[in-house]
């Protein structure tokens, strides 16, 4: 497999006169989690699907696994698609171990495992109902241990966490955080920014079927400088000289991009003046300052408009 | 492949013991009851093409004075009584043995004929077999009746003749009768195949769609590949339907055996009734293939009930017009059209049950089935590759949806 778990070059993929990818390049570490930004229709999903080999790019490579042929390593990969699926007349055991025999575990086998899974999430009461009669929490479970059954090296999330409650959005993070500690790749898609923030090491912010980043979380941090909140006694005085040229007022506090010098100097000429510091705070920027820099103003507002996605 | 076959296999058992265990067996189950229907409405459609097939011809050996006489007398009680009252009349002249001739005529099949009258208008006697005799006697009485008055009526004084006498000699079989009664098992091989293939195909639609609406093809095309998807689904349905040939076999053995005195009635194929049944299988297989893999190509191309429903419609109706084409070859098996409808793919598997039924030579099935096997090869690799494009194109549909139904609400914002 080598250093990467996927690796894409230059992805193209028209749908029509529409162009849904356009040269996506990615490389997902393997074992890390990766999180794969965006708002709704930004190419998010296309390139899983690609990646995965469901559709062919119009151009471009890509390797799962090591392989240029993506579904020869499904037994590898575990997917849970945005658009969940199960059978409303199975129960959850059965499809379980049914999805786990499509990626290649003998049916008895999947049904031991699925048991035991759903007893170790909860579900154990209800592994013999049919999925109709489940909620729709319980239905994404299964669908998410579905995905997990055949244990695989690999697990694609698209919107994992769209139509789950916080409780469940916490359980999710911590499976996914342990399938990683397991050694397995988890990339992930997700317009909900603080998920990637807890979650990932690496992430690419996609917007108009390109990547825009693709890095370290802290690399993507670290495209901003930190943010200096000044809040004064004295609104006058000598000191203000010292005010870098940035610097403007807002709600009654300056604010400012800390300079290359620090603060110190600033911080001199107000205990000097006697200005009188009431508030002085220096704020990393969060990933999503980051990503409305990268991605822009209306990509941003896109990710933080309410979650409209049909969930089953 | 192996990996295809064993995820098509995965995929098909699923299909199957979802189908088999669901109402929509029960209704299955209860298809074969529509054939009645339908019979009804194929007899029309066929009873123009078989109609001189299927109507009864006696060979009356005759000098050629009775002869004339009688085909006056016919000709003359057709315009009372309608042509399907009467028997037709293939009058032929006494050869040195009519003994030996009457034996000919009712072993000939290239001459259909049922029954052979001779002994002249005076001294009548119809010989074959007694099912034969008893369909055409009383019409055949009517004419050598017909033909006797007119004589007498020429005959200036003569007094009406009293109504004929036809002396009956049974034999056991007649090409003609045999040929009649053949038609009756072409006709309902057909009509079997075609309820069950397009029950069947239905159902292929119906489950393609319900798996589409469920979301459910994505996580089967994220771990296999379309290709054993579209198998998968195609050897469940086969199974589901073998199940039910199986159930219906075993019924039909039941009711035999209930029924046995009645077995006689029953008209048996030329080929036999072990070759025929085995014909039935293959055809019904290879005819399942053909529509299948065509529907499924076409439930690729939709997302919705509706949607399939305009799709499925042309397709349906062809179909029918394709089961009327294969119809010919019960009326006339020799003839270009039937030869076409052997030919013709989708007509095929239909012609040739029907060509089963009536004909005993083998080696055209074993052409036909080739013919088919080349063409289903054909048409499922053509409709796997219709379904690969297509089958997902429906969930880009939902996210553009979305997506708008995102920038309205900004918008809105």
């Amino acid at each position: 497999m080598g250093d990467y778990a996927i690796e894409a070059h230059g992805l193209v993929k028209d749908f029509g006169a529409t162009r849904a990818l356009d040269g996506i390049d990615l490389k997902v570490p393997a074992g890390s989690i990766f999180g794969v930004l965006g708002p709704n229709g930004a190419g998010k999903t296309t390139t899983l699907r690609v990646l995965l080999g469901i559709i062919d790019p119009d151009a471009g490579e890509r390797t799962l696994l090591g392989d240029s042929r993506p579904l020869r390593q499904a037994r590898q990969v575990g997917y849970l698609p945005e658009e969940r699926g199960l059978y409303p007349a199975m129960n959850p055991r059965e499809a379980i171990a049914f999805m786990g025999a499509l990626r290649g575990l003998p049916l008895k086998e999947g049904r031991l495992r699925a048991s035991a899974l759903l007893e170790a999430h909860g579900l154990g009461h209800a592994a013999d109902r049919p999925i109709r009669t489940l909620s729709k929490g319980m239905a994404q479970t299964v669908q998410l241990l579905g995905t997990l059954v055949h244990r695989p090296r690999l697990i694609v999330l698209d919107e994992p966490f769209s139509g789950l409650d916080a409780l469940n959005q916490g359980r999710l993070e911590a499976l996914i955080r342990a399938q990683a500690a397991d050694g397995v790749t988890v990339i992930f898609s997700t317009h909900v920014i603080a998920h990637a923030e807890r979650l990932c090491e690496r992430i690419a912010i996609i917007a108009g079927g390109q990547v825009r980043f693709e890095g370290a979380v802290e690399e993507a941090r670290g495209r901003l400088n930190p943010r200096v909140r000044l809040g004064m006694r004295e609104e006058h005085g000598p000191w203000r000289a010292a005010l870098p040229a940035d610097a403007a007022r807002q709600d009654g506090l300056w604010r400012f991009d800390l300079p290359d010098s620090g603060v110190e100097p600033l911080l001199r000429a107000l205990i000097a003046s006697g200005a009188g510091i009431e508030t002085l705070s220096i704020e990393r920027p969060g990933l999503h300052d980051a990503f409305v820099v990268i991605a822009g103003e209306q990509a941003a507002r896109a990710m933080d408009a309410p979650d409209t996605e049909a969930v089953p | 492949m192996r990996e295809l076959l064993r995820a098509a296999l995965v995929i098909a058992r699923r299909d199957y013991v979802a189908t088999v265990w669901s109402r929509t067996f029960l209704l299955f189950l209860i298809g074969p009851l529509l054939p009645l229907v339908a019979g009804a409405l194929f007899g029309a459609i066929g009873s123009e093409t078989d109609r001189s097939a299927s109507h009864a011809a006696i060979a009356v050996i005759a000098t050629p004075a009775d002869g004339a006489a009688l085909a006056a007398a016919r000709g003359r009680l057709v315009e009372r009584l309608g042509d399907d009252a009467l028997p037709d009349l293939l009058i032929l002249p006494p050869a040195r043995d009519p003994a030996a001739q009457t034996r000919a005529l009712l072993a000939d099949r290239a001459k259909k004929v049922t029954a052979v009258a001779r002994g002249g208008i005076g001294t009548p006697a119809l010989t074959g077999p007694a099912r034969a005799i008893g369909e055409t006697i009383d019409g055949l009485g009517l004419i050598y009746d017909e033909a006797r008055q007119a004589r007498a009526l020429a005959m200036a004084g003569a007094a009406a003749p009293p109504p004929v006498a036809i002396a009956r000699h049974e034999v056991e079989t007649a090409a003609g009768s045999d040929a009649a009664s053949r038609m009756v098992t072409a006709r309902l091989g057909q009509l079997i195949l075609m309820m069950l293939t397009m029950i069947l195909a239905g159902m292929l639609l119906s489950n393609l769609i319900e798996e589409k609406s469920n979301k459910v093809i994505e996580v089967l095309a994220a771990a296999v590949p379309v290709d054993a998807i579209f198998l998968g689904k195609l050897i469940a349905m086969l199974g589901m339907s073998l199940t039910g040939i199986a159930i219906w076999g075993g019924t039909a053995a039941a009711a035999v055996l209930l029924l046995v005195p009645h077995i006689g009635a029953v008209p048996a194929p030329a080929v036999g009734w072990p070759a025929f049944a085995l014909f039935g299988v293959v055809y019904f297989v290879g005819c399942y293939l053909l529509l299948g893999a065509l529907f499924l190509g076409i439930g690729a191309q939709a997302s919705t009930v509706r949607e399939v429903q305009t799709l499925s419609m042309p397709v349906t109706m062809a179909q029918l017009g394709v089961v009327a084409f294969a119809a010919t070859v019960v009326g006339a098996p020799g003839s270009a059209l039937a030869i076409a409808a052997m030919i013709f793919p989708w007509s095929s598997p239909y012609a040739m049950i029907a060509r089963a039924a009536q004909s005993p030579a083998l080696w055209p099935h074993a052409l036909a089935i080739g013919w088919q096997a080349i063409w289903i090869a054909i048409i499922i690799r053509l409709a796997a590759a219709r379904f690969r494009r297509s089958v997902l194109r429906s969930g880009g549909g939902g996210r553009r949806s979305r997506g708008r139904a995102r920038n309205r609400k900004i918008s809105a914002a």
